[in-house]
C-alpha cells in the first residue's frame, strides 16, 4: 500500500487538506473524498466533459487530472457557482431554456459554457458548438444547450 | 490503476536522474491527459511517476526574429493562442487549436503530444496482447484497421502515429533539444519517430531516461498550413492530416524548399518526398496542387479497410498547398 499524500488546494475559495494516494484522479477526489458530487463521471477518459472543473479558472477534464498535481492551485466546481442569493447567470439561461433533461451532463456543460463566456463574451454560435464540443449529453440533442449559452451571453 | 510513488521535482536534470534506463517502471508526467488514462487501462504500469510540472523553465514561447522556442511543458492552448506564433506559423497553431476541446488544450502539453502513445484499440485494450505489449502479433494487420497506416511496407505494427502538431512541426523544419543523464543534445524532428515494433520500442526515440526540453522552429517567412480531414469538425482525431510549407508560391512566386509531411498515414509522421519534387520550383496553382496530392499518395498499401484514406491525402495535400498559398478555399461555403 502506497503511503497517502497530504495535500493542500483551494477549492470554491476554501483552503482545503485532503490525503489521496497518488493513482486518485481529481474526479475521484473531489467525489469520494471531498464529498463534492457535482462532477460526475461519465467516460473517465477525457471524451465526455461531465467531469469538467476549473483549474485555475482554466476548463479542465478532472478524470484527467492526477489529484497530487493540484497541490497549491485553486478548483472551482458546480458547488461553488451560485451565490446563496442567486444562480449563476448561465444557470438561470439553463432553466430558463430548457437545456436539460437527465441533467447529468449539466454541471460540466455550465462549467464550460463559464470559462467561454468568461473569455468570449459574446461568442458566435459556431464559437459556443466549437468550445462545447468536449461536452457529450445523450438526450437534449444540444441545440437548447447552445440557445442558453447564447441567451447567457446576451445578460 | 497500479500505485505508485509520485515525484515532483524542480529541475529537469533531477527529473531524468529519477528515470530509469529502460521502459516500463517509470514515467515522467506532464498534463496527464495520455499517461493517466493509460493507467486506468494497466496499458502504462509505472511504479514511479515523476511529474515535469514543477519545472517551471519547463513552459513558455520566445520568439525572435531566427527562431521560436516552445518549452516542453507548454500547454496546447498556450500554443493555440500566441499571437506572434501565430503570424509566422499558422499551420502548427490551427493544428494545435483542433486538438481535442479546450479541456484537453488546457492540460496537454507539447512534450506529452510528441510522446503520447499510439491510439490503435488493440494497444489500448487492457486484454489484447499485440507487439507492443510483448506479444507474437499485430491484431490490427487482419483486424478492424480503418484508422490505421497505410504506408505498410516492412512494418510489423501499423499504427498511425497521434500527434497532430509532429507533421506541422516537421514541415516547418523544427528541431528538438532532449536532455538525458550525460547532458544535453539536439536533433530535428523530422528524425525524433521511430516505427515501434515490440515492448521495449516507443513511438520516437527517446531514450528511457531522456526528457523533450524544448522545440525550436526557425522563423523565415516561409508560407505554411496544416489541413486535417475528419468525420466530425471538431473533437476527432483526423484521418489524415496534410502539412506543408515552403517559400515564395504567392503572388506567381514559385515555391522552392517546399515541404510536404503527412500525418494518421503512417507509423511515423509520414515525409511526402515525391510530391516535394514534384511541386518544386513550381507555381501554386489547382493542377500543380492536384498533382502533388497525387504524388503524395503514391506507394500507399493500405490495409483491408483503409484504402479510402487514398484520396483523402489527395485532397488533404491539395488543399493545405492551397491555403498556405492564400487561395480560396473552394471547399468552405
Ligand atoms: C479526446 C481527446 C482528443 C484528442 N485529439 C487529439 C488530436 O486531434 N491530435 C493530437 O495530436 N492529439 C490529440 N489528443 C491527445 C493529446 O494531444 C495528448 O493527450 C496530449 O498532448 C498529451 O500531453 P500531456 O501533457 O497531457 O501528456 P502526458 O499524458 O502527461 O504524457 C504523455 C506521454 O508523454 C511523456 N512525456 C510528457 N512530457 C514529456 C517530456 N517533456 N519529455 C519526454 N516525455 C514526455 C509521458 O511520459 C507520457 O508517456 C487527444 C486526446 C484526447 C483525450
Ligand atoms: S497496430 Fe501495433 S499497436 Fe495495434 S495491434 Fe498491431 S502491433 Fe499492436
Ligand atoms: S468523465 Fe472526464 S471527460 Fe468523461
Ligand atoms: S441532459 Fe441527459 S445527458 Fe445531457
Amino acid at each position: 500500500m502506497t503511503k497517502k499524500l497530504h495535500i493542500e488546494a483551494k477549492i470554491n475559495g476554501k483552503d482545503t487538506e485532503f490525503l489521496c494516494e497518488p493513482r486518485q484522479s481529481l474526479l475521484e477526489v473531489l467525489r469520494d473524498v471531498l464529498q463534492l458530487t457535482g462532477a460526475k463521471e461519465g467516460c473517465n477518459n477525457g471524451n465526455c466533459g461531465a467531469c469538467n472543473v476549473l483549474l485555475d479558472g482554466r476548463l479542465v477534464n478532472s478524470c484527467l487530472v492526477m489529484a497530487p498535481e493540484i497541490a497549491g492551485r485553486s478548483v472551482a466546481t458546480i458547488e461553488g457557482l451560485a451565490s446563496p442569493q442567486a444562480l449563476h447567470p448561465v444557470q438561470k439561461a439553463f432553466l430558463e431554456n430548457a437545456a436539460l433533461q437527465c441533467g447529468i451532463c449539466t454541471p460540466g456543460f455550465i462549467l464550460a459554457s463559464k470559462a467561454l463566456l468568461d473569455q468570449n463574451p459574446h461568442p458566435t454560435e459556431h464559437q459556443v458548438r466549437h468550445w462545447l464540443a468536449g461536452n457529450l449529453c445523450r438526450c437534449t440533442g444540444y441545440d437548447k444547450i447552445v440557445r442558453a449559452v447564447l441567451d447567457a451571453a446576451k445578460t | 490503476m497500479k500505485n505508485f510513488t509520485y515525484f515532483r521535482p524542480t529541475t529537469a536534470e533531477q527529473a531524468v536522474a529519477l528515470l530509469e534506463n529502460r521502459w516500463g517502471n517509470t514515467e515522467l508526467l506532464a498534463g496527464g491527459t495520455d499517461l493517466h488514462d493509460l493507467q486506468k487501462e494497466y496499458v502504462a504500469q509505472p511504479s514511479r511517476v515523476v511529474s515535469v510540472t514543477g519545472i517551471g523553465a519547463l513552459a513558455g514561447i520566445r520568439v525572435d526574429e531566427k527562431q521560436a522556442t516552445i518549452g516542453a511543458g507548454t500547454k496546447l492552448a498556450a500554443i493555440a493562442e500566441h499571437a506572434d506564433l501565430r503570424r509566422h506559423f499558422p499551420s502548427l497553431c490551427e493544428a494545435a487549436s483542433d486538438i481535442g476541446g479546450p479541456q484537453i488544450r488546457n492540460m496537454g502539453t507539447l512534450g506529452g503530444n510528441l510522446c503520447q502513445r499510439n491510439r490503435c484499440w488493440y494497444f489500448r485494450d487492457e486484454h489484447t496482447p499485440c507487439l507492443l505489449k510483448g506479444g507474437q502479433r499485430c491484431y490490427a494487420l487482419d483486424g478492424e484497421n480503418k484508422y490505421h497506416a497505410i504506408f505498410t511496407q516492412g512494418r510489423q505494427c501499423v499504427i498511425v502515429n497521434p500527434s497532430t502538431l509532429a507533421p506541422a512541426l516537421i514541415a516547418l523544419g523544427a528541431g528538438v533539444n532532449i536532455l538525458g543523464p550525460k547532458g544535453r543534445r539536439s536533433t530535428d524532428l523530422a528524425k525524433f519517430f521511430f516505427s515501434p515494433a515490440n515492448a521495449n520500442d516507443r513511438e520516437h526515440t527517446l531514450a528511457a531516461n531522456e526528457m523533450v526540453l524544448e522545440v525550436t522552429i526557425p522563423v523565415r517567412n516561409w508560407a505554411n498550413a496544416s489541413y486535417e480531414v475528419r468525420q466530425k469538425l471538431s473533437y476527432d482525431w483526423p484521418l489524415v492530416q496534410a502539412a506543408v510549407a515552403f517559400q515564395g508560391g504567392r503572388n506567381g512566386a514559385k515555391a522552392t524548399g517546399v515541404r510536404i509531411v503527412l500525418g494518421h498515414v503512417a507509423p511515423t509522421p509520414h515525409i511526402a518526398e515525391a510530391a516535394m519534387k514534384a511541386l518544386e520550383g513550381r507555381d501554386i496553382t489547382d493542377a500543380n496542387a492536384t498533382a502533388a496530392g497525387r504524388a503524395a499518395a503514391e506507394g500507399a498499401k493500405p490495409l483491408s479497410q483503409n484504402a479510402y484514406k487514398i484520396r483523402l491525402v489527395e485532397v488533404a495535400v491539395k488543399r493545405a498547398l492551397l491555403m498556405a498559398a492564400g487561395m480560396k478555399r473552394y471547399w468552405e461555403m
